[in-house]
């Protein structure tokens, strides 16, 4: 017996290893790298390869990185609040509500993610514009006298355009942990005398936790490192701690101090990761 | 009573879903109006029918070359992927070993992670080695976010399947190798094809990792993005948008199509999958 258990875990490390030597090779070893990276200094051509703490000191210090990255964080966290918020009730009508065709709705609340994302982003710019869709079409209307200039090159801007981008991403999560939920606990509840409200804040809710916290990481952690949107739609206002990467990898040419962003700010996330984690949990937990 | 009231919630939530729908559709319905525009400018009113964007797009070099390239990229990144995938997949669902769930969530863990992280892991790398930006440190950029994807689709695909079909394979004198080309490929092959179009179509599409890891010879997106910055470039970008909005589309209906048929061999409910779609 233990000699058969033995072979299958042979047999399983062998079959993941060339997987996991990737993975190392091609991101553990690089993060490493970059984490190592942004200890050393750029001078001028060369990098000086004495461990210093100067780079993380310019980040945390210098009031250009704090204000990045404080807005980063801001915009991501309103972003992600935003999206959920909108995607949940989808996700719970496709849940609860739609009986046939299921399958057909999650195909297309998919496909405009798969349009590519530089030309959403771009397009959200053609709708949002001076002379954009949506001003024409207000204006066409009546309701307005002149075109809105509060929609384009600003922080709602990229806050519209990435709920939109994220979309699936916040659904899919969600819709799961709906299905997950023994029907028969809702019927409980209100045999028991909860109406429908407190059956939903009381039930549903706490077992729809677990896919609110993965949509909320999932949409969390990549908008903090998207640089193309704040680029695209966010004007001056929109710049996010992304583009100062972007920035210092190319054309500043310092790319310690590149690296020691990026290890900040994906410190700073995996803080708020975990806290969301914890924070999903002890919700979640208290009906078990 | 109750039942109204049901009925009305129904219509307040279809209303709103139908209102997300139109919201998450509004920016992809404009691109095929843009791209038959006969106009240089992007905005409404629009003015007139026509192809010459399309016809433009027919005679631009640097495109053709920027096509080649990502198609080349996605080609080598979708068989690769799907490799590391097809086993990693395999041990995930069908053995148990030594600290599986830490190593399952480290090759998971590209998904999460910001790409702008994971392509200036790699730009550090390659320079402190030495090697120069090529379209192959591209292809290595797109196999490590890859493969969780095509880690997802054969998850499924393998833990389905009946293993007893490969004893009695091998009871009745089939090698590994004949077991595998004969019992076990045929049974996970919509899967395999299923995560050949996903990563093929992610490939197609990665902006950020090939913006840091291109060399001289660019990929599609990266084409792209260099011609946003040129106003009377926009409507051919728009009518290459529109192609490439239409491949993505087929392929992911296809690979859809091919999930089905897999969960359809293992009698399995195609509607309760997991996958991607």
């Amino acid at each position: 017996m233990t000699q058969g258990l033995s072979r299958e875990r042979k047999q399983g490390l062998s079959l993941i290893s060339p997987t996991l030597f990737y993975a190392l090779l091609m991101l553990a070893a690089p993060l490493l790298m970059v984490v190592t990276f942004s200890f050393w200094t750029q001078n001028y051509l060369d990098i000086d390869r004495t461990l210093t703490l100067a780079n993380y000191h310019e980040a945390w210090t210098q009031p250009i990185y704090l204000t990045l990255m404080w807005r980063s964080l801001k915009i991501s966290v309103i972003v992600t609040v935003v999206t959920v918020l909108l995607a949940f009730p989808v996700a719970y009508y496709l849940s609860f509500y739609v009986t046939q065709r299921k399958a057909l709705w999650l195909f297309l609340i998919t496909v405009p993610f798969w349009t590519s994302y530089l030309l959403r982003v771009f397009l959200w710019k053609v709708i949002l514009g001076y002379n954009g869709v949506l001003n024409s079409f207000l204006l066409k209307l009546g309701l307005i006298d002149e075109p809105l200039t509060v929609i384009l090159y600003n922080a709602n801007a990229v806050v519209l355009t990435l709920a939109h981008a994220w979309a699936p991403f916040a659904i899919l999560p969600i819709f799961v942990a709906l299905e997950k939920i023994d029907r028969s606990l809702l019927e409980a509840a209100e045999d028991l005398g909860d109406g429908p409200l407190r059956r939903f804040f009381r039930v549903t809710l706490p077992l729809a936790m677990p896919g609110v916290v993965a949509a909320t990481l999932i949409v969390l952690i990549p908008t903090v490192g998207d640089f193309i949107t704040p680029k695209l739609v966010g004007g001056t206002d929109g710049l996010m701690i992304a583009n100062m990467i972007q920035i210092q990898f190319g054309k500043a040419n310092n790319a310690p101090l590149g690296a020691a962003l990026a290890v900040s700010s994906m410190l700073v996330v995996a803080l708020i990761s975990v806290m969301i984690y914890l924070a999903g949990k002890r919700f979640g937990g208290k009906v078990q | 009573m109750r039942a109204l009231r049901k009925l009305t919630t129904i219509n307040w939530l279809m209303i709103y879903a139908v209102a997300y729908m139109i919201f998450l559709y509004a920016p992809v319905i404009l691109l095929p109006m843009f791209a038959f525009n006969d106009a240089t400018i992007i905005a409404f009113p629009l003015s007139g029918f026509t192809t010459k964007w399309f016809s433009a797009l027919w005679n631009t070099d640097a495109l053709h070359g920027a096509v080649a390239n990502s198609a080349l990229v996605a080609l080598i990144t979708a068989v690769i992927s799907t490799l590391l995938g097809a086993s990693a997949a395999r041990a995930a669902a069908q053995y148990n070993f030594p600290l599986k769930r830490g190593i399952i969530g480290f090759i998971m863990l590209p998904l999460v992670l910001p790409e702008i992280i994971v392509a200036v892991a790699l730009l550090v790398m390659l320079m402190q080695l030495g090697l120069s930006l090529s379209l192959w440190t591209v292809v290595a950029g797109h196999v490590l976010i890859c493969t969780p994807f095509s880690i997802a689709i054969l998850s499924s695909a393998f833990a389905g399947m009946d293993r007893s079909l490969e004893e009695a394979s091998f009871d009745l004198g089939e090698n590994r190798w004949g077991t595998f080309r004969r019992i076990t490929l045929p049974l996970i092959m919509p899967g395999v094809i299923s995560s050949l179009l996903i990563t093929f179509t992610i490939s197609l599409d990665e902006f950020i990792i090939a913006f840091f890891l291109t060399g001289t010879d660019v990929t599609l997106p990266v084409y792209i993005w260099s011609q946003l910055r040129f106003p009377t470039k926009l409507p051919s970008v728009m009518a290459l948008g529109t192609i490439l909005l239409t491949v993505s589309v087929v392929m992911l209906i296809l690979a859809e199509w091919f999930r089905r048929r897999a969960a359809r061999r293992q009698g399995l409910d195609a509607q309760a999958g997991g996958g991607i779609i």
